[in-house]
């Protein structure tokens, strides 16, 4: 068994509104920043142990699909290091 | 007959749905979660609240708890199933329904009196109404805002799956009466039996005549034996 970090990003579809990120836009602008757009995603670090990486990273998608993202706003993605 | 109010750590509105429906003569008791689903429950309330204070996503925690499955195995069976507020967000997270209740528009917690138009009543739910029928009910959430794929929610309104729509007193709907930013305004919706339904506005608090509405009562009167 290996010691593996799997990192999984959870964000909106594109098009989903996403009010707490305007939000924090609208507050950088009125700080004095430029810019176009800005897009909040959550991130889990999940320590696991797996004979593989492709094992690590099979439980970590299992793991997304049934809690840590919600499929009908979420896109997900998942990175696995060795640890 | 009973129905069982369901109570997650952080339901708050589970108390409310218990003297609204004593109210109309409807026998219901709480029950904790972990002590599972009584066998002989003739209806089930998800209650409104902050289960697990709404860590993850609203509801997201609650609709995985074990207890959820019973509720599922239920509500295939028939059981009569209402989710209301947080209990509509576990609701869509445990498949129960569809879409999804996230983040209002306006990025706050709205609290405050809205009009619905009820969308059919040939329901439970909405038998006690008439078809086009304006009710006003309190909503207080912050995550209300009803979210789905567009061309899913084509096809839910085509099934007629939409009970509730945000509207203004004269049952016209639109963006400016839309209090959270829900597409279409849609404010409730069923299940895939007309049995279960889900709405974030709260009938609970709109059944006493001591608190001043009374409109949501024919909601709760979805649990009366037919």
């Amino acid at each position: 068994m290996t010691a593996y970090t799997a990192t999984v990003t959870v964000r909106l579809k594109r098009g989903v509104l996403d009010p707490e990120a305007e939000t924090t836009k609208q507050a950088l602008e009125r700080l004095g920043f430029e810019l176009e757009e800005l897009r909040a995603a959550d991130r889990f670090e999940v320590d696991l142990e797996a004979d593989s990486a492709d094992g690590a990273r099979e439980r970590a998608d299992e793991m997304a699909e049934r809690l840590l993202a919600n499929p009908t706003i979420h896109d997900y993605d998942v990175e696995v290091d060795e640890r | 007959m009973t129905v069982t109010i369901l109570r997650f750590g952080g339901s708050n509105c589970d108390r409310d749905a218990e003297r609204a429906l004593a109210h109309l003569d409807i026998d219901a008791e709480i029950v904790w979660h972990e002590d599972g689903l009584p066998a002989d429950t003739t209806g089930i309330v998800l209650p409104g609240g902050f289960s697990y204070g709404d860590y993850l996503r609203a509801g997201a925690m609650a609709a995985r708890s074990p207890i959820m499955a019973e509720v599922r195995e239920a509500a295939a069976e028939g059981v009569p199933v209402l989710g209301v507020c947080n209990g509509a967000q576990i609701g869509c997270e445990s498949g129960l329904t569809e879409g999804a209740f996230t983040t209002n528009e306006s990025a706050r917690f709205q609290c405050e009196h809205v009009y619905l138009r009820v969308e059919r009543n040939d329901t439970p739910w909405t038998a006690a109404y008439d078809e086009g029928e304006v009710i006003e009910v309190p909503i207080a959430h912050g995550e209300g805002r009803y979210e789905i794929d567009d061309d899913r929610l084509a096809e839910l309104e085509d099934e007629g799956r939409i009970l509730f729509r945000y509207c203004d007193e004269n049952g016209e709907t639109g963006p400016d009466v839309n209090p959270n930013g829900s597409k279409h305004n849609v404010a409730g919706i069923l299940g895939e039996r007309k049995s279960v339904a889900v709405l974030m506005p709260h009938p609970e608090r709109a059944t006493l005549p001591d608190i001043g509405l009374t409109d949501g009562q024919g909601v709760l009167r979805g649990f009366e034996s037919p």
